[in-house]
């Protein structure tokens, strides 16, 4: 089945979207995004444990008892964890520095999780491991997006090389402090849903009320 | 009445299906302006009020005039005090402020001074804002009214005489379009949009929005405002720095264009009560919060920080605590609807302002800080206001 594949794939990075459809993911999507590289490790990291943990969990589906499938899904999503933990250490102090708490945190991750529960659980390992893949990279969009503006209007750089020259180094740009500020990034993602949903419109949910118009014209 | 005519000459364009049907909000906004608007309430309640939002809001930029005046002369009046002080007199605007001199007591010149930073600012505020303003009438279909008056007089008068024209622009974009647009527009908005927009700016170019040297509009001019001074030394060192409590009632002190004179916020403020667009509930929660607030920590006191010992009535003429007060507490719209809920709402701001002022080191000022906070508590206020009568008269009915 192909064609189910490449739609497994494709999906979840506009039409069905973690973060900006389903509004999962949003703590570590708000205290990671101030710079773009640390934002790009950050989706690697995820993408890796939330497309390995649906292909173990599926492989072992049929052998989980339903009633602790919860703590099994735990101990293999802490343990790619606490691997992809130890290889950032190895490889990339600095930037495993910087995320800190935020690696370990991905096991309380509502992506990963949810994956597991709602899809390998169900499926096969092979499709189980593109959805890992496909939700994984859909969260990284939304990620390096909101790092790209971050990074750029905040500190005038992306990926640490300067683009737009500040203020302090002698330049013109006077960059927008706000946004190194882990706040803003509720506003960026806002916009970035309000743009998404402006774009597939059969996104926005249905109202729950409706104000009642007193005038006549 | 030859405009009359023209405006009916001209309506048939826009109503639905003329040529410019697509600007019919912008007819409308230059129409209803000019004169009544000619929608009236077909549905029930049939309840019928010559005040309507053009009156309200019109009513509101009146109650700002006393500020105005007193803002653009105390803006001047500052610049030429540095200037005398030995400063030169730099940029564009200090070559046509120069037609009337630089004389601090001159009320002229100082008027003249004053205004030349003052209109710049306000005339981004109007067309960057109008810009945002129309662009969603014509979108979302509604009507742009003169609530964008209140909005962006307000806003230019909180912001310090020297911010970059620049920043003011994406200041009000940002307050009109995140704290009012995306909400629905005018009336449905929880936040003030001018000090959703101010807000924006304190936290992205923090530089040009707080510190020694922005208030006052003379390059190279520094000196710390009367809550840093009070925040460092204690409210007894005003003295030492020629800053009087009269002179901080009538507005001489250093701060944003229009909100140093707690004289001209209290004439504001008591058009306002009169003509009932505020409602005095909040006032007297507000005032009762930082009252009771402020002495309880005077008898706690402190001996490493001075701003223990600030006594209320310096707390009420520093900052923009007045011109918050008058103006900006009393938004209908952003405020609680009940009137228990008002006692509230003004209580929680007046006692956040102080808790600000006082206890957190990193923010000298909190009264706008404070009024945010407060709105976005507002309707949670209302709700258990409401869901409190519900139990009380349940009970009268067993």
């Amino acid at each position: 089945m192909p064609q189910v594949k490449r739609e497994m794939l494709i999906d979840p990075l506009v039409d069905n979207n973690p973060i900006t459809l389903q509004v999962l993911g949003i703590c570590s999507a708000l205290a990671v995004t101030s710079s773009l590289q640390v934002s790009l490790v950050m989706a690697i990291a995820v993408t890796f444990v939330t497309a390995f943990s649906n292909l173990f969990i599926s492989l072992l589906r049929n052998q989980i008892p339903s009633s602790i499938r919860i703590i099994v899904q735990m101990v293999i999503i802490a343990s790619l964890v606490i691997l992809v933990d130890q290889v950032l250490k190895a490889f990339a102090y600095e930037i495993s520095k910087t995320l800190s708490v935020f690696v370990g945190l991905i096991i309380t991750n509502c992506i990963v999780m949810g994956r597991a529960e709602a899809f390998a659980m169900k499926n096969p390992p092979l499709p189980s491991f593109i959805d890992g893949i496909g939700n994984g990279m859909g969260y990284g969009l939304i990620l390096l997006l909101v790092g790209f503006i971050r990074e750029l209007f905040g500190s005038g750089s992306l990926f640490g090389i300067t683009v737009l020259p500040t203020v302090n180094n002698g330049g013109w740009y006077v960059p927008n402090g706000m946004l190194l500020l882990p706040p803003s990034a509720f506003f960026v993602i806002g916009l970035i849903i309000w743009a998404f949903r402006t774009w597939k419109p059969q996104q926005v949910e249905k109202r729950e009320f409706t104000i009642q118009t007193a005038e006549a014209h | 009445m030859g405009a009359r005519q023209f405006f009916d000459r001209i309506e048939p364009n826009f109503e639905k299906g003329g040529k410019w049907e697509k600007f019919f909000p912008l007819y409308e906004m230059v129409e209803s302006f000019l004169y009544t608007p000619k929608t009236v309430t077909k549905a029930a309640p049939h309840a019928r009020s010559f005040v309507d939002m053009k009156r309200i809001m019109t009513y509101v930029v009146l109650a700002t005039i006393p500020c105005i005046l007193i803002g653009l002369w105390n803006t001047g009046f500052q610049a030429n005090q540095a200037i005398a002080s030995g400063l030169e007199p730099t940029g564009w605007r200090a070559g046509i402020a120069g037609i009337f001199g630089y004389n601090p007591a001159n009320p002229l010149a100082n008027f003249f001074h004053g205004l030349m930073y003052f209109l710049p600012i306000y005339i981004t505020t109007l067309v960057v804002g109008g810009i945002w303003e129309v662009l969603f009438a014509t979108i979302r279909r509604h009507e742009v009214n003169e609530g964008f008056l209140v909005t962006s007089m307000l806003y230019t008068l909180i912001l310090p005489a020297t911010t970059p024209l620049w920043q003011v622009a994406l200041g009000i974009s940002f307050g009109v379009v995140l704290g009012k647009e995306v909400f629905g527009g005018t009336g449905k908005n929880f936040l003030n949009p001018a000090l959703t927009g101010r807000a924006f700016l304190y936290f992205a170019y923090p530089a040009s929005m707080s510190g020694d040297s922005v208030w006052v509009p003379v390059d190279g001019f520094s000196g710390a405002t009367a809550l840093a001074i009070s925040a460092r030394d204690g409210v007894q060192a005003l003295a030492g720095e020629g800053i009087s409590w009269w002179g901080s009632f009538f507005g001489t002190i250093q701060g944003c264009l229009g909100e140093t004179s707690t004289f001209a916020a209290l004439l504001g403020m008591a058009f306002l009560l009169a003509t009932r667009i505020a409602n005095w509930r909040l006032i007297v929660g507000c005032l009762a919060g930082t009252i009771g607030f402020s002495l309880l920590l005077n008898i706690i006191g402190s001996d490493t920080n001075p701003m223990f010992g600030m006594p209320f009535w310096w707390h009420i003429v520093l900052g923009g605590y007045a011109f918050g007060l008058a103006f900006m507490v009393t938004e209908p719209v952003s405020a609680s609807h009940t009137n228990m809920g008002r006692y509230i709402y003004g209580a929680l701001i007046g006692v956040m302002v102080v808790m600000i002022r006082v206890i957190n080191p990193a923010f000298p000022e909190g009264m706008m800080l404070a009024i945010l906070f407060a709105n976005i508590f507002a309707p949670l206020i209302d709700h258990f206001v409401v869901q409190a009568n519900i139990r009380r008269r349940a009970k009268r009915h067993v």
